[in-house]
C-alpha cells in the first residue's frame, strides 16, 4: 500500500478453541519482537471456551499501526484445522502460503444434519493458491510424543517462510513452555523445518 | 525485555504504578482481565464484587479514605453502575478513582452495542481513550492525576480490540510504583452527603470543572495533530487512529487521547489548516456531532459505518467512497459457499447445564433466560430458553409474565420458569427473586449453581468459597439465602440424574406459588484431571435412533452406516461415536440412550 508498511509481514493463525492458536501467535510475536521489531497480535474466540472458531492476527515490522489484518493480505496462512484453513482463505494475498494441519474437526451441527463439512477443501486450497502445504500433523506430532506438540510443528513449517533467525525462534519456545516439554517442542520445531 | 501485553494488562500495570490500593469489579468481557492481572500485584486489594453498582460503591468508599481506587465494567456493566457514577461526579473523590469500561463494538460477547464515550459526557468527567496498549499504561496514570487534580471520577474508555490485543509496551518496571500515605478518612458532610441542599451547592463545580479540564484538554500531549500532506485532515480516536494510520498515512491527523472534554481550540485550528476535514470514529458520530456544533464542515458517518468494529478494511473503503483514496482494498476471492459451515459456540462436554435443559424441554413451559453460558441453551438442538436480556432479568421477566397470565390469559397453563446461573443470581438474581416472593407469582425458578462464573473464564463469587486473590472465605449458602428472603420450596437437585432432575420439575410446575430449584454440580472447566469413567457406544445395539444427539454434547459425531438403517422411509441411519478424549462421564447420554447401547467404557 504505501513504502512504510512494504516490511511488514501477516500471519493469520485459526483453528477451533482449545487447540493452541494463542499460544502460537504469542511465540510468534515474541520472536518478532525478540528481533527488535515492532509487533502487534489481536485476536477473537468466540463466546464458548471449547470448539468455536478462533483466530489470531499477528503483524511485525518496523512500525504496526492496526493490530489486525486486512482481508487479502496475510502473507501466511497458518491453520489447526482443514476447515478453517478454507473458512480464511480470502485473508491471503495473491502471493501468500497456506500452511494446514489435515486434522478435521467436526462440529454436532454436522452430526444432526443441520449443516455440511465442506468438501474437496485440499482441491480447493490448490486451484486456489500456490503449493499449500498440508500436512498430518496431528499423527506426526503424536508419534513425537503428545498431540500438543502440532503447535510447534507448525511454527517450524512457517519458520521457513518468514525472515526471523531460527536461534530467536528457540529462545522463545524454550521459554513458552514448562521446563519438561522444553525438549519435546524444539524436536517438533525442527520437524517442522525439515517438511516443506 | 520488551514486553507484550494486552490492553488489559496494561492498565493493570498502569494502575499499580500509580498505587492503587483498592479495586472492585464485576466480570464482563472484554473487561475481565484487567482485575485478574492487577490482583497479581502485591499491595493492591483486589475482589470480584457481585455487580458493578457495588464495585463503584466500594471503590467510592475507599477512595474517601485517600487511597486511589479502580472499578473496571464492560460497557453494559456501566449501565448497572451509572446511579453511583452520576452522583460521584458531584461529590468528586478523596484518593484518586478510575472507571476502565471496556465497550464491544461488534458484539463478540455482549448483548448490546452501546458507545459509552456518551456516559463521560452524560457524567460531566474526563475521559481517556487509548489508541494501543502503551497508551493505555499512560493514561491510566494520567487519568489518576486528573482525578486528584481536578476532584473527579475519571473514565478510561476500552474497546474490544484494545481490551484483548496485544502490542510492545516499553520496559514494564513493578518497581516503578509511585507510593503514596493516604490521609485517611475525614468527614467531609457537604462533599459526601447529597441532601439536596448539599448537591446543588455542588452542581456548579460540575461546570467550573469542565471548563478547566477543557483547557487541560487544549494542551495534553494525548491530544495531538500529526501534520503531513494539508489537503485532507482526520480526526480520530482510540482504536479508529491505527487504521486511520495503516489507510491514510500521508493525511493529517488530529488524534484525540483526551475525549471529554474535546479541545475545542485545537480542533478548530486543526480544521483551518487542511482543506477536507473527516471524522473517522467506531460506534456512534460523538465526535463529528460536537465538531459540526463548532460550525465546522465536517464528514463522517456518511462515509464510515455506525455499527459494529471499524477495520482496516472498512476504514479504506470509506476514505474511497469520500473520494479521498483511490485503491484501497486489495482484490479478495471470497472462500466458497461451503466454507461457510457454522461452528457455534456449545456447552462444552459434560456441562452440567445439558441436564437441566433436556428435562425442562420435556415440560413445553415458558422459559425465561439469562446471562451466561447457560444463554446457549437457547441454540439447536436444545433450543431450552426463548428470551434473554440483561443480567439478573430471567426471574423478574419471568415474573411479569406470571402475573400477565394470571390475570389476563385464564387459557394458557404453561408453567412459568427462570434459568439463572449462581453468579448472575448473586449479581442482581436475589433483588428480582425478592420481587418474586413479596408479589407472590407463581414462578419455578431454577438457579443452575455451577459453583463458578463460567462463561467468562472461571472467575469466583460470593458462592465459591474464594476470592479473587484465592483466600478462603465463607461460601454463601445459596439455599439459606433463598429460604430465607421467604421462598418456602426450596430443593436442590443434581443436573446430572435425568429422571430426578424432571421429576422434581414436574412436581413444582404443578403446585401453586413460587419455588427455588438450585442445581449442583461443578463446571467441567474447573474440575482438575482424568475423568473416573468415559462413555463408548456399543456397535452392535445402536439402532441409529439419534436420542443422544439431540442433547448436543460436542463428544458425540455420527459414525458409520447401519446396514439397511432407514429412517422416515429415505434416509440411511448413522451410529453415534463418543470422542474418548472429550467425554467427561457425565452420562447424560447413557440415561437418555434407550436401546442401552452407550457403555461405560
Amino acid at each position: 500500500m504505501n513504502s512504510s508498511t512494504a516490511q511488514i509481514k501477516n500471519i493469520l493463525i485459526v483453528g477451533c478453541g482449545g487447540q493452541g492458536v494463542i499460544l502460537a501467535s504469542e511465540i510468534l510475536s515474541y520472536v518478532a519482537v525478540s528481533c527488535g521489531l515492532d509487533a502487534k497480535k489481536s485476536e477473537i474466540h468466540g463466546m464458548s471456551q471449547r470448539g468455536g472458531v478462533v483466530t489470531s492476527h499477528v503483524r511485525y515490522g518496523r512500525k504496526i499501526a492496526s493490530p489486525t489484518i486486512m482481508e487479502g493480505s496475510a502473507d501466511i496462512l497458518l491453520s489447526f484445522e482443514l476447515a478453517e484453513t478454507l473458512r480464511w482463505i480470502s485473508y491471503l494475498k495473491p502471493e501468500g502460503k497456506v500452511i494446514s494441519s489435515r486434522q478435521q474437526i467436526v462440529p454436532p451441527i454436522v452430526s444432526t444434519g443441520l449443516a455440511a463439512y465442506p468438501e474437496n477443501i485440499e482441491q480447493i486450497l490448490r486451484e486456489r493458491t500456490d503449493k499449500p502445504i498440508i500436512t498430518d500433523a496431528l499423527p506426526q506430532a503424536m508419534e513425537l510424543g503428545n498431540p500438543k506438540l502440532v503447535n510447534t510443528l507448525l511454527l517450524g513449517m512457517a519458520s521457513n517462510f518468514l525472515d526471523l533467525p531460527v536461534e530467536q525462534w528457540k529462545m522463545v519456545i524454550e521459554n513458552s513452555v514448562p521446563p519438561r516439554f522444553k525438549e519435546l517442542n524444539l524436536t517438533a520445531f525442527d520437524a517442522g523445518r525439515s517438511l516443506q | 525485555m520488551k514486553k507484550i501485553l494486552t490492553g488489559n494488562e496494561a492498565v493493570a500495570l498502569g494502575a499499580y504504578e500509580s498505587d492503587v490500593r483498592v479495586a472492585s469489579a464485576y466480570p464482563g468481557t472484554p473487561s475481565t482481565e484487567i482485575l485478574q492481572n492487577l490482583a497479581k500485584y502485591e499491595g493492591v486489594y483486589s475482589e470480584w464484587a457481585p455487580n458493578e453498582k457495588v464495585a463503584m460503591e466500594v471503590a467510592i468508599g475507599a477512595s474517601m479514605t485517600g487511597v486511589r481506587v479502580l472499578t473496571t465494567m464492560k460497557h453494559v456493566g456501566l449501565n448497572v453502575a451509572a446511579d453511583p457514577l452520576m452522583t460521584l461526579a458531584y461529590t468528586g473523590i478523596k484518593g484518586g478513582f478510575v472507571v476502565a469500561c471496556a465497550d464491544d463494538p461488534g458484539m463478540h460477547s455482549s448483548q448490546n452495542e452501546q458507545d459509552n464515550r456518551f456516559y463521560a459526557k452524560f457524567a460531566q468527567i474526563p475521559m481517556l481513550e487509548p489508541s494501543d496498549s502503551q497508551e493505555a499504561r499512560e493514561m491510566v496514570k494520567e487519568a489518576f492525576e486528573l482525578s486528584e487534580t481536578f476532584d473527579t471520577p475519571a473514565m478510561v474508555r476500552l474497546t474490544t480490540r484494545i481490551s484483548h490485543s496485544k502490542g510492545v509496551v516499553s520496559t514494564p518496571d513493578p518497581s516503578l510504583r509511585n507510593s503514596t500515605t493516604p490521609k485517611g478518612f475525614e468527614r467531609d458532610l457537604k462533599k459526601f452527603v447529597m441532601l439536596p441542599g448539599h448537591a446543588k451547592l455542588r452542581q456548579p463545580r460540575l461546570l467550573d470543572r469542565v471548563e478547566k479540564l477543557q483547557a487541560i484538554s487544549e494542551t495534553t500531549s494525548f491530544n495531538r495533530i500529526e501534520y503531513n500532506e494539508r489537503k485532507i485532515g482526520i480526526i480520530t480516536s482510540g482504536i479508529s487512529y491505527q487504521y486511520v494510520k495503516e489507510t491514510m498515512p500521508s493525511a493529517s491527523i488530529l488524534k484525540l487521547g483526551m475525549t471529554f472534554p474535546l479541545p475545542v481550540g485545537k480542533i478548530r485550528s486543526f480544521a483551518d489548516e487542511v482543506t477536507t476535514l473527516i471524522v473517522v470514529e467506531e460506534l456512534e458520530p460523538y465526535l463529528e456531532e460536537q465538531v459540526r456544533m463548532l460550525g465546522l464542515d465536517v464528514k463522517g458517518k456518511e462515509f464510515f459505518p455506525t455499527t459494529d468494529e471499524l477495520s482496516t478494511d472498512r476504514v479504506a473503503t470509506g476514505f474511497a467512497r469520500a473520494g479521498v483514496l483511490e485503491t484501497a482494498v486489495p482484490p479478495v476471492t471470497p472462500p466458497p459457499p461451503e466454507a461457510n459451515m457454522p461452528r457455534p459456540p456449545l456447552m462444552c462436554a459434560g456441562c452440567s447445564h445439558r441436564g437441566v435443559f433436556y428435562a425442562i424441554k420435556k415440560l413445553k413451559g415458558i422459559v425465561h433466560g439469562d446471562i451466561g453460558c447457560y444463554t446457549l441453551g437457547v441454540l439447536p438442538p436444545l433450543q431450552a430458553i426463548e428470551t434473554c436480556v440483561c443480567m439478573g432479568a430471567s426471574i423478574s421477566m419471568a415474573h411479569g409474565t406470571a402475573k400477565a397470565m394470571e390475570k389476563d390469559i385464564k387459557g394458557d397453563k404453561r408453567p412459568v420458569f427462570a434459568v439463572i446461573g449462581d453468579s448472575t443470581f448473586f449479581h442482581t438474581g436475589i433483588n428480582s427473586l425478592t420481587n418474586v416472593v413479596y408479589n407472590n407469582s407463581n414462578v419455578k425458578v431454577i438457579i443452575l449453581d455451577n459453583r463458578i462464573t463460567a462463561m467468562t473464564g472461571a472467575q469466583q463469587n460470593p458462592g465459591t468459597g474464594k476470592t479473587l486473590q484465592e483466600e478462603q472465605t465463607t461460601a454463601i449458602d445459596m439455599e439459606k439465602l433463598v429460604t430465607a428472603l421467604g421462598v418456602k420450596r426450596v430443593r436442590i437437585i443434581d443436573p446430572y440424574d435425568l429422571e430426578e432432575t424432571l421429576a422434581a420439575m414436574k412436581e413444582e410446575a404443578s403446585l401453586d406459588g413460587p419455588s427455588v430449584l438450585i442445581t449442583k454440580r461443578p463446571c467441567i472447566q474447573i474440575m482438575r484431571g482424568a475423568p473416573e469413567k468415559i462413555f463408548e457406544v456399543n456397535g452392535k445395539n445402536c439402532i441409529g435412533c439419534g436420542m443422544c444427539q439431540k442433547l448436543g454434547c460436542p463428544a458425540i459425531s455420527l459414525g458409520d452406516e447401519i446396514t439397511g438403517g432407514r429412517k422416515n422411509g429415505k434416509t440411511a441411519l448413522k451410529q453415534s461415536v463418543i470422542d474418548p478424549t472429550l467425554c467427561t462421564g457425565c452420562s447424560l447420554c447413557e440415561q437418555v440412550c434407550k436401546p442401552g447401547a452407550i457403555q461405560e467404557k
